[in-house]
């Protein structure tokens, strides 16, 4: 993709900040990610070139994690807990209702990108099950009514 | 007026924040001057947000308090009484607080996290300034005498590890702390990193000076933003203050945060070695064991957060007043943490031994739903489920084994009877599928074939075929627990057997009684 070479200079400085940590790779990987919103491919080569690393070793631990991403992200990420406390007080049922008012399935974006649904497995919010983190924003106590209101928050604003 | 409100991250995710928004613009509305300092959490998180203010028997505590009740709650403590429907009189004397004996949490919902002040006028560095006075090999014997055993969930003895470092030979050791709390059901590592970081620095600046350690790595897992946040700020103030250079060795300490990807595995401690190396999150064979050969293939002290945060306080009280606490072989407190389908969901720090009704009922209240209580699963996701006849069993590590369960890292996930046990069984499958690091067999592909096995038992009308596929599904569970490398497929078999074992109409199996 080579609209994907203007992301070049961000990754050559993250790599001047980071290469000489030992075990930098992971803080490379999060800090293209924090800037970008994804790895784009264009950045795996510069990695591998700068740790010594061949592609495939590169490649091989974005894949392994599920953090990281190789696209870029839709507008909202919205990450509903699918762990045991947040099951425990119906989390399974909010996944549904979610999928149904977006229709899109776990792992899925909207078709306008707007919204990315993705499950995850404890925020350390299970106190007060069930949770979810929107944007990086964590909320706890959900109820069906405030995630359908969270949900069309993001799906109604007015895109520039 | 001063008050305290915390900025723990969950009591900021039931409105915290909004709260003291909505207190900030009420009282410039009425001309009140308002400081609102930011605390820690109680870990009284079904109390949250909880406002206090300061009296002269203690601070008085009002909870849970909405934004929209900001004027009321303003009358209230303009009056002279207080009185307010959300009154909960002095927040010491709540029993859920009273009867808890808090030796890691001692400052929680009291102290500002990043305060270094707060932190050193309640207790602070006492255990650090001891520990420099002694030889190094004494702060060992400290450990061990404590009895403290390692709160990640293997519960192996600490000092052992300590003295195995300790007396390996390299040029460079490194402690790392375990804070990836992938549990379910956990957040005692998340309360603790953002409510009182400098805890866990000063655990781990002694941890590096009995071993002979120059560098700490804390690696958080990326679903614990601010407390990343708390450490790295933690670790500035540390070092300004001089803490990370002069820990009374002469030998130099720095501390880095490293933040995960997401990945459970990377929970498990070789994963995360090879994690924080950059590699992929795959489990190592032992030996050879991280004490020796761990991080970079140096000796490596690795520990859970809670272990960690132990130190000082058993370096500041002596090994003798930690384990007076606890029972048996299980020394000291555990903060046990109370979520799921419970009224009070929160953090108890007590002495092992209370047993898990008095956790569930007498803390817990029941479950939230006011239906009967059903089962908790206790120690995360690779926990048993626990039927209400095992209740009464001692929370102790030796105890829990004996009815097949673990303790684990002490988190409580409690259940009514509408949660379906064959889909929590199905559901600890898919997880074990999801996150396994691929390396061995029976936990790669036996978890896959576990899904397809609980869907058939759940699918099938026939009773005789379930019965059999419920066979399989059972050994299944024991080809999974012998033949897995790591716990994360060895494990896996607790919550699956478990609910097989005490809930089979959860699966459309005959009760045992009526198979026999
Ligand atoms: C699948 C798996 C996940 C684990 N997750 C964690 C974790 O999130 N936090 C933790 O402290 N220990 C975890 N452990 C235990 C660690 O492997 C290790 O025993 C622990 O870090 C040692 O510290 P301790 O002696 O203080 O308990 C996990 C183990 C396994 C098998
Ligand atoms: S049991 Fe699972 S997670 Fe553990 S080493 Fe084997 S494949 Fe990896
Ligand atoms: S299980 Fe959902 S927040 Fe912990």
């Amino acid at each position: 993709m080579p609209d994907e070479l203007h992301h070049l200079p961000l990754i050559h400085q993250v790599l001047e900040h980071e290469r000489h940590k030992p075990g930098a790779l992971l803080p490379i990987l999060h800090a293209i990610q924090n800037g970008l919103g994804y790895v784009p491919d264009t950045a795996v080569p510069e990695i591998a070139h700068a740790l010594n690393l061949s592609l495939a070793e590169v490649r091989g631990v974005i894949s392994f994690y599920h953090d990281f991403r190789t696209t870029p992200p839709a507008r909202h990420t919205l990450r509903l807990c699918q762990a045991e406390s947040c099951r425990s007080r119906g989390a399974e049922a909010l996944a549904a209702q979610v999928r149904e008012q977006l229709g899109v399935d776990d792992h899925g974006t909207t078709a306008d990108g707007a919204l990315s649904l993705r499950p995850v497995y404890c925020l350390g919010a299970c106190a007060c099950s069930p949770a979810l983190e929107l944007d990086g924003k964590l909320h706890a106590r959900l109820t069906p009514e405030r995630l359908r209101e969270l949900v069309a928050g993001c799906m109604t604003e007015v895109t520039a | 007026m001063k008050l305290f409100i915390s900025c723990d991250s969950l009591a900021r995710a039931v409105g915290a924040d909004d709260l003291v928004e909505a207190l900030l613009g009420e009282a410039e509305r009425r001309q009140v001057k308002l400081d609102i300092q930011r605390t820690s959490s109680r870990g009284l998180y079904w109390l949250e947000p909880l406002v206090e203010i300061d009296s002269e028997q203690g601070r008085l505590g009002f909870g849970p308090i909405d934004s929209a009740d900001a004027a009321s709650l303003l009358d209230a403590l303009a009056s002279a009484d207080c009185q307010h429907p959300q009154a909960l009189g002095l927040v010491e004397d709540i029993p859920y607080l009273k009867s808890q004996q808090r030796l890691l949490f001692a400052r929680a919902g009291i102290t500002r996290p990043t305060s270094l002040d707060d932190y050193r006028a309640n207790g602070g560095f006492e255990g650090l300034a001891k520990a420099a006075l002694m030889p190094t090999e004494q702060v060992v014997t400290e450990v061990l005498d404590s009895g403290l055993r390692g709160r990640g969930g293997a519960a192996f003895p600490a000092g052992i590890k300590w003295r195995t470092v300790r007396e390996a030979q390299a040029t460079q050791k490194y402690i790392v702390c375990n804070a990836d709390e992938g549990d379910s059901g956990t957040f005692a590592d998340r309360m603790l990193m953002e409510g009182d970081p400098f805890l866990l620095i000063e655990g781990m600046l002694i941890a590096g000076l009995a071993v002979g350690a120059s560098m700490g790595y804390i690696y958080v897992r990326s679903e614990y933003p601010d407390a990343i946040a708390a450490l790295n700020e933690a670790i500035i103030i540390a070092r300004e203050a001089g803490y990370l250079d002069s820990t009374g060795s002469g030998v130099a300490f720095d501390l880095e945060v490293r933040v995960g990807a997401g990945a459970y595995i990377c929970g498990e401690e070789t994963a995360l070695l090879e994690s924080l190396e950059g590699k992929r999150g795959i489990v190592r064979a032992k030996p050879p064991l991280p004490a020796l050969e761990g991080l970079f293939g140096l000796p490596t002290l690795v520990h859970n957060v809670l272990t960690l945060a132990s130190v000082p306080i058993i370096m500041a009280r002596g090994a003798q007043y930690y384990r007076d606490f606890g029972m048996g072989r299980s020394l000291g407190t555990l903060p046990f943490q109370l979520a799921g389908n419970v009224r009070q969901g929160g953090l108890v720090e007590r002495a092992f031994g209370l047993t898990l009704r008095e956790l569930v009922e007498g803390y817990g209240g029941g479950t939230a739903s006011g239906r009967p209580l059903k089962a908790a699963q206790v120690g995360g996701p690779l926990g048993a489920w626990v039927p209400p006849e095992h209740f009464d069993t001692p929370l102790d590590y030796e105890a829990f084994a004996a009815i097949g369960a673990m303790l684990g890292h002490g988190g409580v996930v409690v259940a009514d009877h509408t949660l379906n046990l064959a889909g929590m069984a199905r559901f600890a499958m898919q997880f074990c599928a999801e996150e396994s690091c691929g390396k061995c067999t029976p936990c790669r592909i036996g978890s896959t074939r576990g899904i397809e096995v609980v869907d058939r038992i759940i699918a099938s009308t026939d009773a005789g075929e379930r019965e059999d596929h419920a066979n399989l599904l059972r050994d299944l569970c024991d080809t999974m627990q012998y033949g897995s490398l790591c716990a994360m497929g060895g494990m896996t078999a607790y919550p699956v057997a478990s609910a097989l074992k005490h809930f089979p109409a959860d699966f459309g199996l005959a009760t045992q009684e009526a198979a026999q």
